[in-house]
């Protein structure tokens, strides 16, 4: 059955669209991730514009994060504070980045910045997991799981930064520069890549700021939420590009496909898991590189040029 | 989309009683052609995939027929890729003004036996004939490159056709052919002109627009999104984080 997306403006197979939504799901569900950095390429290859698919994959995170967070919110496990400085950053990060998309537009060079960004995130990403799983599957069952972090009071540069804030829930008193930097950042990707970006807060949180594994991932779900609100907001104004039937159809396959994956993901090793996802994430890596190296048999493209 | 048997014929009767009514009044200057369509409107809604207008019309003397459909004018960026440390990088582009966003047409038999260049030419009939300008400053010969390159795109989508559609003529002077619109047709009036040439000259030119339009949900979506972008944005974030938290409830209870 085909429906036409109003603002992508082409048709789709809507079962297709459902089921892309339902197996992202399935994958978030089952590897505990967001599935911002697998749907927007996902939804590149199926023929949507890269514009259209980026803005409309953060609207489809907001959903994603709201339904994560909860469960985090109950147990205490989102450090308020500390959110609402990122998210600070993470305002200006996505207002500068949703900039600069439009921008790049123009120029005719976003198709190439998305899928550069993908190619390093997920190729960095998707090889350190890769790395560490595999390593974990290969050494004999000495030590449970779970990520060592660094000492509490070790002292960095970090420590040196002015405008030190005291975080109550995360134990820290650390400058608000680095966690608005950080913001910024993922903030930017959001933006340009349409992720929540969990995927690069989660560590930063922990090895640059040294906050407890506990609130991390309640603390970076509850500042997604604004960060991709706020995309999705830009976006609509300045290009127009957010899809609320596309993203309604991802919502729907993703919200199903998270049930069953979280059920089947408990039979499964968790370091097995990870190696599973990280040769996911690399083969949707090499899939975008090798699309970039190759010679295109159509080396001109046409677009609008009232832009 | 079929057109029933029915339908044509009563549609055909239409036109040459239009025809036979009309013919009086114009006395023998311009050479009588009358032409209709299956339908004046498409429109695009929420299940659209594409569909056909059925074209149809009378000549009184026999005569070639040549059927041209052009969609609004739109400017163009063309880009080239090039290698760039090793990936492909968009570098050079061409602008173009008034680019059809939609261009077909269709002969009875091919056009350089109806009609010569010249003709064509100077009615600008066929995609060779469209006279795209490029504003940016760029060689004569890299122009033709980059409009070759702006025509095999616009084939590539489906929006120019490959070679021109058959018209065919179902006895001496009743004709019909089909004219297709993918599922990305772009919205807007489209000019239809149908050319009746004998002897290589044009006898009688007739011009019928037509619109395609969105309707229905899709429409008022993009209607929306476009006119009331600020607001369509918060409504889309409220609906995400309604149904963000309707899949928490159900999830906590599962």
């Amino acid at each position: 059955m085909q429906i036409y997306l109003p603002i992508a403006e082409i048709s789709v197979n809507i079962f297709l669209i459902l089921g892309l939504g339902g197996g992202v799901g399935f994958l978030s569900g089952l590897f505990g991730v967001g599935g911002g950095f697998l749907i927007t390429p996902l939804l590149i290859f199926y023929g949507i514009p890269p514009a259209v698919s980026v803005a409309t994959a953060a609207n489809q995170i907001v959903a994603s994060s709201v339904s994560g967070v909860f469960a985090h919110w109950r147990r205490g496990n989102v450090d308020l504070k500390m959110g609402l400085v990122l998210l600070f950053g993470g305002i200006f990060g996505s207002t500068v980045g949703v900039w600069v998309f439009a921008w790049l537009r123009s120029l005719g060079q976003i198709d190439l910045v998305i899928s550069l960004c993908y190619v390093i995130f997920l190729g960095i990403i998707g090889g350190m997991m890769l790395f560490e799983a595999s390593r974990a599957i290969f050494r004999t069952r000495r030590k449970g799981g779970g990520i060592r972090r660094s000492k509490k009071h070790q002292h960095s540069f970090i420590h040196g930064l002015p405008f030190k804030m005291r975080f109550y829930r995360s134990g820290l008193y650390i400058s608000a520069l680095m966690p608005l930097l950080i913001g910024f950042c993922v903030g930017m990707l959001t933006a340009l890549m349409g992720v929540g970006g969990g995927f690069v807060m989660v560590p930063a949180m922990i090895y640059l700021l040294g906050m407890p594994t506990g609130v991390v991932i309640g603390t970076s779900l509850f500042q997604i939420i604004f960060v991709t609100a706020n995309v999705t907001f830009l976006q609509s104004i300045q290009t127009q590009t957010v899809d609320v039937a596309l993203a309604t159809l991802l919502l729907i396959g993703g919200v199903i496909g998270a049930q069953f994956g979280a059920r089947f993901g408990s039979n499964l090793k968790a370091e097995h898991l990870r190696a599973l996802l990280g040769l996911l994430v690399l083969s949707v890596c090499l899939k975008l590189l090798f699309d970039l190296v190759i010679e295109p048999s159509e080396l001109y493209s046409i677009m609008p040029g009232n832009l | 989309m079929t057109f029933s048997q029915h339908t044509l014929r009563t549609a055909i009767v239409t036109a040459i009683t239009l025809m036979s009514v009309a013919l009086p009044l114009k006395s023998g200057k311009a050479d009588a052609l009358v032409v209709d369509l299956s339908n004046h409107l498409v429109a695009i809604t929420t299940g659209f995939t594409g569909t056909d207008v059925l074209l149809f019309g009378a000549v009184q003397n026999e005569g070639d027929v040549i059927v041209t459909v052009r969609g609004p004018d739109q400017d163009m960026v063309v880009r080239r890729k090039e290698r760039t440390l090793g990936i492909w990088v968009n570098r050079e582009s061409a602008t173009f003004k008034n680019v059809p966003t939609y261009y077909a047409s269709a002969s009875n038999r091919p056009m350089d036996i109806i009609a010569n260049d010249n003709v064509l030419q100077d009615y600008r009939i066929g995609l060779k004939h469209q006279r795209f300008i490029a504003t940016n400053d760029i060689p004569q010969a890299e122009q033709k490159t980059y409009r070759d390159a702006l025509v095999r795109n616009m084939q590539n989508v489906g929006l120019f056709n490959q070679r021109p559609a058959k018209i065919s003529f179902l006895s001496n002077q009743l004709f019909r052919t089909d004219i297709h619109f993918p599922a990305n047709t772009p919205t807007g009036t489209y000019m239809i002109n149908v050319y009746l040439i004998r002897d290589g000259r044009i006898a009688s030119v007739k011009t019928t627009p037509l619109v395609v339009s969105k309707t229905g949900v899709s429409a008022e979506v993009y209607d929306f999104a476009h006119r009331y972008s600020a607001l369509y944005g918060i409504i889309a974030v409220i609906i995400a984080v309604i149904s963000g938290w309707i899949a928490s409830v159900v999830f906590r209870k599962g």
